[in-house]
């Protein structure tokens, strides 16, 4: 590979306080038009900040250069397939970007009078209902700001339930396979972790899960799961599994981030679930942000309900000749109360709920139904090919919406690590699938493909991962110093945690 | 076909065939029969693009936003003017659609805008490290509390009762499962009760956490305020308001270990409260026990520039139950739109935004209080917002007001009983002299005609 530096390269970065120099602005601020007074005459001099934080001066024009610049060293999901595992790439519809920016949701402001913020109720009203159909479960919070949130808001309410019923429990059963989150949240909410084993297919041990349960009698507040499991395979035992820890007096708690799989063919209410998180982001097409903003609403069971977040979003009948109204209810004596400011991600309700009010229920089904269509086939053409025998399936049958690839043999017999393989991805102007997780499969790709993608682009992907492997046979240090094309090439991460660098610092 | 998929009737075809499969229901057979919805949702059917805007328009007509009427409500968020590169850039493609920067080497846009946002929030806060972005402001004060048991072992938080009532409930809501204890400490004269506080810290408190403005938009004197901490080994956590750092004394230089605050007022829209992101700083000795994302620079092999995500040690994907947080979002596109903003104001456009806020602020106030039937609440200095006291229900003189066109401020009564009669008002570059009077002048007579009962 010649290493010639491509003119991305060559301009090497330089931040957007570099390009600074004295003088340069570009806001035109408005005159006071009031009888000014120095500043210590309103505020005592001790107070106030003797020299301005040192901000960058530019004007416009290289603002919007510098930050259009920048942005051409991104890879997004509107430049290609982004197959990453458990996060649900799916196309964000411009659409909803159109109706979150209407002036009537993007500058109402949050403490508006709930008579004077009636659309807005509303929209949040339908939303609930819509998730609460979607999930099976009767009553729904949209509070929560992400998937994380919705997980600790969970074990809240967890908490609080046994609370209200004198009862004390101390721990959490997650699989040792789950989604990072699930043990931090846990932490978080004051329990303690018991990891429950995973079966070669990915599900619930099921002899594991009752020995944790005996050992742990009385002291289980909660199994938290996915479903379809971390290998994108449903577990079938799953309506035993809701027996055994309702049984044992804990809640069982959905981890949303796989909905995407069954919207519309299977609900988590109906599998026995009592709490569930929703990703916005995932499943109803919010755009990621390049990490964030999302949304993590939860939807719950009636034994659940009268300890949701405060306030919620309610429906009055109308009387007198109106129609119905909306409010905000803050009275609720036995709520975990707010998980955060205000009514939660709003922007994110609005996209999501245009996204539902496109598609329409067969809509949702039919792109789940598609999802797993386009998981199954990309599975297929690959184990077709070379990565058959390199990069087997982790559990060969169906799946769901995403399967788990292992890269072991791949390592065993070309020298190439899952991450070579990924870097290698990205010169093939992929991104690649989420790798090392989940942890139980050795050198882990984990790949969801979505609905949103044509087979066209399965079928490319599937062909540059049979080139890898194929130029790794001759030549295995072409992927083992991947990537070559991109902006920068493999970074050093070892030294930003050893000694990092975490600001510009700077002069003047 | 959905408007959002490709799959032909022939594509499905080749692809059940590569599957081996003869339909794609086959594939759901591994759910248990019964776990099989077997109908389908409950849902409305799917709508055209132009009937989805109309539906979604018509709701939006319904609610009072900030251009169909004056917006002089505060309490955490701003309606402020947000520049349209702020638009033009946080809608860019490359910004919006892309995940979390796992994969560096193709998210060096992504990366460096955190990078150079994290730069701004040090220089705001003057504390050398933040993070990437948290959720929005109460939650990152409850992330604060967290992070202040970890580092002191201890279990009690002192907090004012000027801190944001959203702030302080979110904080019990955690307290409840981290197990802490929250204290609260009073106000007196729209200022946290300094001696009350002193009173209330011991060796056994985790935090102090102030606020400041705080909720009254009173400037507290955090420095002597921290000094309680300092003495009993508590960290003091300052939650303040971004934009007001253009002109007060940043938390880091009054002994503050954590700053941290709602994001909304820079470069974000009201969006009826969310999302926005929070900011979160604090002092070197904190790195490793830092909740969120946080970028760092480095080098590639080949000695080029580049940043990555530092310090993932710390994190949930990483550290599992020991992760120092379960959050994973940076609130990126968020904090890109601050960034920008920051930018287009500079170093001298941030500051005399500041002063411009104050001065309007200060006459605003002075114009109410002269005004029949309001008084001030207190007399403490303020920035941005200030508090004063009506003769007549608040509630019935706001929707006096608001038939005028004007959202007049926050009734305080909503959160603080002892405050019924209660108003916050708050002021953006975009309340003009103009408003401000009109205000004035419509709270006057809203006042008047409540007192002598005219029908509204």
């Amino acid at each position: 590979m010649a290493l010639t530096e491509t003119p991305m390269q060559a301009e090497r970065a330089r931040t957007i306080y570099e390009k600074s120099k004295p003088g340069r602005r570009a806001a035109a601020l408005p005159a006071s038009e009031v009888p000014e007074k120095p500043l210590a005459d309103l505020i005592p001099s001790n107070l106030l900040r003797s020299e301005p934080p040192r901000l960058p001066e530019i004007a416009e024009p290289e603002i919007v250069r510098h930050y259009n610049r920048l942005s051409r060293r991104n890879f997004d999901l509107d430049s290609g397939f982004y197959p990453l595992g458990s996060c649900t790439m799916k196309h964000n519809p411009r659409l909803n970007e159109r109706v979150a920016a209407l002036p009537g949701y993007a500058r109402l402001h949050p403490a508006q009078d709930p008579r004077r913020a009636q659309g807005a109720l509303e929209l949040m009203w339908l939303l609930q209902e819509s998730l609460s159909e979607i999930c099976g479960l009767p009553h729904v919070s949209l509070q929560p700001s992400a998937g994380s949130h919705g997980e600790l808001a969970g074990l809240l309410l967890t908490r609080a339930y046994h609370a209200d019923r004198g009862e004390e429990r101390t721990k959490v059963l997650a699989p040792d396979t789950s989604h990072g989150t699930n043990p931090a949240s846990v932490t978080m909410a004051g329990y303690e972790v018991v990891k429950v084993a995973t079966d070669e297919q990915g599900g619930v041990e099921m002899d594991d899960l009752r020995a944790k349960l005996a050992e742990n009698e009385g002291e289980v507040a909660c199994l938290m799961l996915t479903n379809p499991n971390t290998l994108g395979v449903f577990d079938e035992n799953i309506a035993e599994i809701a027996k055994l820890i309702h049984e044992a007096g804990g809640t069982l708690y959905y981890d949303g981030a796989n909905l995407n799989a069954v919207m519309g063919h299977s609900r988590p209410g109906d599998m026995g679930f009592d709490i569930v998180h929703v990703n916005l982001h995932k499943s109803f097409s919010q755009p990621h942000g390049g990490g964030g903003p999302g949304a993590g609403p939860i939807a719950v069971s009636d034994r659940i309900e009268p300890y949701l977040p405060r306030p919620q979003v309610v429906r009055h009948e109308g009387s007198n000749g109106h129609g119905p109204g909306f409010d905000l209810d803050f009275e609720r004596p036995k709520s975990i109360g707010r998980l955060r400011g205000f009514q939660g991600n709003f922007g994110v309700f609005v996209r999501s709920y245009a996204y539902i009010l496109s598609l329409g229920g067969d809509g949702l089904s039919e792109a789940s139904e598609t999802a797993v269509l386009n998981a199954n086939y990309l599975k297929a053409r690959l184990k077709a090919g070379r990565a058959g025998e390199r990069l087997p399936i982790a559990f060969d049958r169906h799946c769901m919406h995403e399967f788990v690839l292992s890269g072991k043999p791949m390592k065993r017999d070309l020298g190439l690590a899952t991450l070579d393989l990924a870097k290698r991805l990205l010169d093939f102007g992929f991104h690649p699938p989420t790798v090392y997780f989940p942890l139980l499969v050795e050198e882990a790709l984990m790949v969801e493909p979505t609905e949103t993608e044509t087979k066209e682009s399965l079928d490319a992907f599937a062909e540059a991962i049979e080139k890898i492997l194929a130029e790794a046979e001759d030549n295995p240090d072409l992927a083992k110093n991947a990537p070559y094309t991109t902006p920068v090439r493999r970074l050093d991460e070892v030294k930003a945690t050893r000694q990092p660098v975490v600001r510009q610092q700077l002069e003047g | 076909m959905t408007r959002y998929t490709s799959a032909t009737p022939d594509d499905r075809r080749e692809m059940l065939d590569a599957i081996g499969v003869g339909s794609a229901a086959e594939l759901f057979e591994q759910i248990p029969e019964p776990l099989r919805l077997g109908r389908p949702l409950a849902l409305p059917d799917g709508m055209g693009e132009a009937e989805v805007y109309e539906r979604l328009a018509a709701l939006a007509e319904r609610n009072a936003d900030a251009e169909a009427q004056v917006c002089f409500v505060g309490a955490g968020m701003y309606d402020h003017y947000v520049p349209a590169i702020v638009d033009a850039i946080t809608s860019r493609s490359e910004f919006l659609t892309p995940y979390t920067p796992y994969q560096p080497e193709i998210s060096q846009g992504g990366l460096q805008v955190m990078f150079e946002f994290q730069t701004a929030m040090s220089e705001l806060t003057g504390l050398p490290v933040s993070n990437a972005g948290l959720y929005e402001g109460p939650s990152s004060v409850a992330s604060a509390g967290y992070l202040a048991m970890g580092a002191t072992k201890r279990r009690r938080f002192v907090v004012s009762r000027g801190v944001h009532p959203h702030s302080r409930e979110t904080l019990a809501t955690y307290s409840v499962g981290y197990g802490a204890e929250v204290v609260e400490v009073g106000l007196e004269g729209g200022l946290t009760d300094a001696a009350a506080l002193a009173e209330a810290v011991d060796g056994e408190t985790a935090a102090v956490i102030l606020q400041s403005p705080n909720f009254l938009g009173a400037v507290e004197d955090v420095e002597a305020l921290g000094a309680a901490a300092k003495e009993h080994g508590a960290l003091l956590i300052v939650a303040c308001d971004p934009i007001t750092l253009s002109v007060l004394k940043p938390p880091g230089e009054c002994g503050a270990d954590i700053a941290l605050g709602e994001g909304q007022p820079l470069g974000n829209r009201l969006d009826f409260g969310g999302p926005s992101f929070g900011f979160f700083c604090a002092t070197e000795a904190q790195i490793r026990r830092m909740p969120g994302r946080i970028a760092g620079e480095t080098e590639d092999v080949d000695g080029r520039r580049g940043f990555v995500l530092a310090l993932q040690t710390r994190e949930q994907h990483i550290r599992r139950e020991k992760a120092t947080n379960n959050i994973c979002t940076a609130q990126a596109l968020n904090a890109l739109g601050a960034m920008v903003h920051l930018a287009w104001l500079g170093r001298n456009g941030f500051r005399e935004l500041g002063e411009l806020l104050v001065q309007r602020t200060a006459y605003a106030r002075e114009r109410l209080a002269a005004v029949d039937g309001v008084e001030l609440l207190h007399t403490s200095p303020v920035a941005r917002e200030f508090a004063v006291r009506l003769d007549a229900p608040v509630e019935k003189v706001l929707d006096r007001v608001a038939e005028r066109g004007i959202a007049a401020g926050y009734p305080l009564g909503r959160e603080y009983p002892e405050l019924e009669d209660g108003l916050l008002v708050a002021i953006t570059e975009r309340r003009t002299k103009a408003q401000i009077d009109e205000l004035a002048e419509a709270l006057g007579a809203a006042v008047a005609a409540e007192r002598e009962g005219v029908a509204a």
